[in-house]
């Protein structure tokens, strides 16, 4: 039984779920698929990492093609579905709006419930030992670890990102407005010095 | 179970795993490939391979290997950081005369050690919990190398803000400078002008 509970503890980490981070290009769109059962619980969860407005489309389609989640431009969502039918669902991620900035998508797609990680241990006789009942404990801890880390990362690489856009920006735009200041003084003095240059000369000329 | 999406016979696709140092990524891939007559995939097509590149957050490239249409790869991350994997058939038909698009399924695992399940066999009951215990203990090492490599980048992002900030302030000073500087400048030069041409 203890070695059991222990199985079922680190196996239960990873159960029925896919976490990758892709790069959008523009103007592009990315589709993933999964086979799953009728009756199954399924999440998605994306955030968009870096790029543009950090927005992106999404849709998810069952296997009859019918829509079941859609949406335009969000930055992060979590959406969570029962299935009713057995076959093949799509999930993609669309950059069709944008013209020039790809971004950087996480998502995290996860099947299914997880099994209760003591195979019998809701209808169970007896109460659970000691040694059971820190199984379940460091379980559900651990969950929430993983949970936590994966929240921060994501948030983390997603100031990152803004933080070193806006430190280019300010650097160029700096250096930009620098020139534009010399360039619009100086020449605003040789302006007026060439208006007056004329004028003394034609003054000079209807005087006599 | 594994998640698949498709790909053009001679187009690369990458996804991104960002790792601490010292871990271990492994990826299961299974390619088939579309059939015109039976209008299906077909299973592990023969001949067909597939390019694996993984490259690391200096831009180096790590791992770049020909696999057969169903694999596993791995590789431990030196550095860490972004690391990019890449997968491209090794078809030489062009994609525009088959039209024939290839299935990938993909299954990507960050920093699992694998149990020995040979070891967990052992008679002694024992020794089986011990080595369970040993593989727990090394998945929370795991956890800590990811909160170490997190600390990491949350100095560099602070960095990246302090500079802004640092930067901001000393450009707005030097346009201010630059600004009453010409200012004066203008006032003066437009007076030697004015009274050289003797209007003042």
């Amino acid at each position: 039984v203890r070695a059991l509970c222990l199985a079922a503890l680190l196996s239960a980490l990873g159960a029925g779920a896919t976490e990758l981070t892709l790069e959008l290009p523009d103007s592009a769109q990315r589709c993933f698929h999964q086979e799953l059962e009728s009756g199954v619980k399924f999440t998605l969860d994306y955030q968009v990492i870096s790029g543009g407005h950090y927005d992106v489309d999404c849709y998810v389609e069952d296997p009859n093609g019918k829509t079941i989640y859609q949406e335009t431009k969000k930055q992060y969502d979590s959406f969570s579905h029962h299935t009713e039918l057995k076959g093949v669902y799509t999930f993609c991620f669309s950059n069709e709006f944008s013209t020039f900035s790809h971004k950087i998508v996480y998502f995290d797609f996860q099947v299914g419930d997880e099994p209760p990680i003591l195979p019998d241990m809701n209808n169970r006789v007896t109460a659970l030992t000691q040694l059971e009942s820190a199984c379940v404990t460091i379980h559900e801890m651990l969950n929430a670890v993983i949970d936590s880390q994966t929240h921060y990362r994501l948030r983390e690489a997603q100031d990152h990102s803004r933080a070193e856009e806006l430190n280019g920006r300010v650097s160029y735009w700096s250096v930009g407005e620098t020139l534009i200041l010399f360039v619009v003084s100086i020449g605003q003095v040789m302006l007026l010095k060439s208006f007056f240059t004329e004028k003394r000369v034609s003054s000079g000329g209807a005087g006599t | 179970l594994a998640l698949y999406f498709h790909i053009g016979e001679r187009e690369e696709k990458c996804i991104i795993e960002d790792t601490p140092s010292d871990t271990l990524v492994v990826g299961n891939y299974k390619v088939q490939r579309w059939d015109i007559h039976k209008h299906d995939f077909l299973e592990s097509a023969p001949g067909l391979g597939m390019f694996v590149t993984v490259t690391s957050p200096s831009g180096e490239v790590i791992l770049s290997k020909l696999y057969g249409p169903q694999g596993t790869f791995s590789f431990t991350s030196y550095l860490s950081g972004e690391h990019i994997i890449c997968f491209q058939s090794n078809s030489t038909r062009f994609a525009v005369i088959a039209g024939s698009r290839l299935r990938i399924h993909l299954d990507i695992r960050v920093g699992e050690h694998f149990l020995d399940e040979s070891a967990v066999q052992a008679k002694d009951k024992v020794n089986e919990v011990h080595v369970r215990l040993q593989h727990l203990i090394e998945q929370i090492h795991h956890v800590t190398k990811e909160q170490d490599y997190e600390r990491e980048r949350e100095e560099k992002f602070r960095k990246t803000s302090e500079e802004t900030n640092s930067n901001i302030l000393w450009w707005a000073i030097v346009q201010t400078l630059i600004l009453i500087s010409v200012g004066i400048w203008q006032i003066k030069s437009l007076r030697d002008f004015f009274i050289s041409k003797k209007l003042v």
